[in-house]
């Protein structure tokens, strides 16, 4: 029998509200992202690599495609006779039919699903964001430090502290103080919502939480600093490495381009840590005899018969003749015209750009085209 | 097709890939960007709705065994039936050629539930549906039915099986070793009978140690009823390197690829996890099929790259092959090229063949 040390329990219910038209049908951690992932492609590929085989998948924003997409999770090699992926949707009980009420409120509905593997230990991630991390590196200092908490943090630039949690630390690193967006922060060590608990901890804490009538049910808001006061040895893991929350379209827009970069500082070709993802049945791409690709990303699918400089383009996407496509991100089968000018721009799934369109331009926003477009 | 049997037959493969088949079978060669030939064949059975299909390996099998794997990529790990890798046996015996190897698995197909079975090299390919031909077969009432095409210049780099056909759809000859007949039909290779004709034909020669398929269908060919089935679409027979290298540079006709790859039936292979390819400031690529995983830096012409290929900075890549994970060194140039997988370039090399004579580079060499 494994001894399930650690079980993730993964985030994935979030609306990603900022990311507009992108997430109308489906949650943030299925927007696509790099040619061929979905953001949280990232975090179940971090759990694979890791050693961590059992997941508890949380989804309630528009669950269909996520669902469809992780399947029994054969594409992160997570399919597995003891343990594997499992989707934890709210469900109906005695009660009644109760909405995952804040991160907290899923996690503590789910502990029966927690319980059943007896582990030492919880991993709480999100699907929300972009990184490769080793899990089993956080695990070693919780242990190590004896911790009965740990939180993953990351140091962003001062002036951005405001939109984070924010960390104050002792040189032991132990975790003194937490602030949820601070105006004047003194510190700019933010939190990656990446947390080891000791099972134990986690339950006592939620089970609390759960009662206090004025709680929104939130790991960062409500739980971590109930657990401050309540004087749990909390410690704080440095990471060093790309983190990135594409909350919103002109992050998702810069994330996709930082990929084009000679020394991308995400390397998806990187054969130490794969990142997995569902692989459609696709024929080969197709580069036309009159087209031009320079500094980009193309899937398999896609058939480029125009120019295409600094873009991503997904599978099944057609570029046709004349065509001009710079700076943009182009989202699974998108049937782009002939004559077609594209600048600065995410094409989102499904679109059909007519022949002669202009969409954008070099100064302008990053703009987003979500379906069909009528005549230019 | 429920009551069809599908046979990948790779006892008797006819002609030689040289360097490429070295170290795999021909029904293995890797083949335009990401498949291997007997995805097409396997990917035919699996769209016309076969449910179970055996593989009968003769030998250098294991390239196919690790490709094929439980069948899942083609929907054939199936709790009841789907797919079969059938090994040959090393016993001595007197009874030679392809139909020793149904012998040896006779259990095979005693057990199968089908009436019918479809039997077809692996090095063909087309996307074919089989369903009109196992009704047509139905309709004649036939005793075999053999898929066939009309010759044309497409064909000629390839050794087919010519097939004599009267005005009534009967097949009157087929060619083979000792008798060259002339006509202008050709063979694919695919062949439909009830199964108890097979285990027949199986009987019959382990008897008189008669034992190919093709024979035992030639020996009869007056007593049976046997008739053609006439396909039209792309189809090619790769069964040497120039045929290799001709029918590789067809895929990047717009009209082929579409043909094979962009029928509501797919082709089926093996997927893999790789990251798009990537393309460099540097880099200029036109007509080509660029596998996932690629890094590209130089510039390609009119070739097809495999998964996972690097070209470097400088190098000129032009009317070549280059399989998985090769890599181009700087300020190299491959013109005319069939490059395995696993072969270095190193900078500044240059690797010429000619138009109707492609060089060949073999697995995990360096230049």
């Amino acid at each position: 029998m494994p001894s399930y040390d650690c079980v993730a329990m993964l985030l994935a219910g979030g609306e990603g509200k900022r990311l507009g038209a992108l997430t109308k049908h489906i949650a943030k951690p299925a927007v696509y992202f790099g040619g061929k992932y979905r953001i949280i492609d990232f975090t179940l590929s971090n759990c694979a690599n890791s050693g961590i085989d059992t997941v508890g998948v949380l989804t309630q924003y528009q669950p269909l495609r996520l669902n469809t997409y992780i399947g029994i999770g054969n594409s992160w090699d997570l399919d597995r006779k003891n343990g594997g992926v499992t989707i934890l949707p709210p469900y109906v009980e005695k009660n009644g039919l109760r909405w995952y009420s804040g991160t907290a409120n899923a996690v503590y509905q789910n502990l029966n699903f927690l319980e059943q593997y007896q582990s030492k230990y919880v991993l709480v991630v999100s699907g929300d964001h972009i990184y490769k991390m080793n899990y089993t590196h956080m695990l070693k200092q919780h242990i190590a430090n004896n911790a009965e908490v740990t939180i993953s943090v990351i140091e962003v630039p001062w002036e951005e502290t405001g939109r984070f949690g924010i960390m104050n630390i002792d040189q032991e690193n132990r975790i003194i103080e937490f602030e949820e967006k601070p105006k004047h922060a003194r510190s700019n060590l933010a939190s990656m919502g990446i947390y080891i608990f000791n099972t134990d901890i986690l339950k006592l804490y939620l089970e609390k939480d759960e009662h206090d009538t004025l709680s929104v049910h939130d790991f960062g808001k409500n739980v971590i600093p109930a657990m401050l006061e309540g004087e749990i040895n909390m410690y704080a893991y440095h990471f060093n490495d790309y983190w990135k929350d594409v909350g919103t379209i002109k992050s998702l827009w810069e994330a996709n381009m930082e990929l084009l970069k000679d020394q991308p500082s995400l390397d998806l070709h990187e054969y130490n840590w794969p990142i997995y993802s569902v692989n459609p049945n696709q024929p080969p791409p197709y580069i036309g005899p009159r087209a031009v690709v320079k500094q980009s990303l193309i899937n398999e699918g896609s058939i480029v018969l125009g120019e295409v400089e600094r873009s991503v383009i997904f599978y099944g996407a057609h570029i046709g003749e004349g065509s001009v496509i710079k700076d943009s991100v182009i989202m699974p089968n998108v049937k782009i015209g002939n004559g077609v000018r594209i600048n600065k721009a995410i094409i989102s799934e499904e679109a059909i750009i007519p022949d002669g369109c202009n969409i954008g331009n070099e100064e302008g926003e990053i703009i987003l085209i979500e379906e069909e477009m009528g005549n230019c | 097709m429920y009551d069809v049997m599908g046979v990948i037959n790779l006892g008797e493969e006819h002609g030689s890939l040289e360097e490429l088949t070295y170290y795999r079978n021909q029904a293995s060669v890797p083949f335009a960007g990401k498949y291997r030939l007997i995805d097409f064949t396997l990917s035919n059975m699996v769209n016309s709705g076969i449910q179970d299909i055996a593989i009968l390996a003769k030998n250098k099998y294991r390239s196919i065994m690790d490709h094929l794997g439980t069948g899942k990529e083609w929907d054939l790990d199936r709790r009841r039936g789907g797919l079969f890798i059938l090994p040959p046996s090393f016993h001595h015996s007197n009874v030679k050629g392809d139909l020793q190897f149904f012998h040896q698995h006779l259990e095979f197909f005693i057990r199968g539930h089908q009436q019918y079975v479809l039997i077809s090299a692996g090095h063909i390919i087309a996307n074919v549906d089989y369903r009109p031909a196992f009704h047509f077969h139905k309709q004649m009432n036939a005793d075999i039915t053999v898929i066939y095409q009309d010759l044309d210049n497409n064909k000629e780099l390839s050794n087919w099986r010519k097939i004599a056909i009267d005005d009534n759809g009967r097949v009157r000859a087929l060619e083979n070793k000792i008798q060259t007949i002339h006509s202008d039909k050709v063979s694919m290779e695919i062949f439909i009978m009830e199964k108890a004709l097979l285990l027949e034909m199986i009987d019959t020669c382990t008897q008189d140690g008669e034992c190919h398929v093709i024979n035992s269908i030639i020996k009869n060919i007056e007593k049976l009823h046997i008739y053609g089935y006439s396909y039209q679409g792309y189809t090619a027979n790769i069964d040497s390197i120039k045929s290799y290298y001709k029918h590789s540079m067809d895929m990047l006709s717009p009209t082929i690829w579409q043909d094979l790859f962009y029928q509501p039936r797919l082709i089926y292979t093996k997927a893999k996890n790789d990251p798009p390819a990537r393309y460099l400031a540097d880099s200029n690529v036109t007509h080509a099929f660029i596998g996932n995983g690629c890094k590209i830096e130089g510039k390609v012409e009119n070739s097809i790259l495999f998964r996972g290929v690097k070209i470097h900075k400088g190098a000129y890549i032009k009317d070549s092959i280059i399989m998985q994970n090769s890599e181009i060194g700087e300020n190299a140039v491959i013109e005319h090229a069939i490059l395995d997988k696993r072969t270095v370039i190193t900078s500044g090399k240059h690797v010429i063949g000619e138009p109707d004579q492609p060089f060949v580079v073999s697995k995990r060499m360096r230049i």
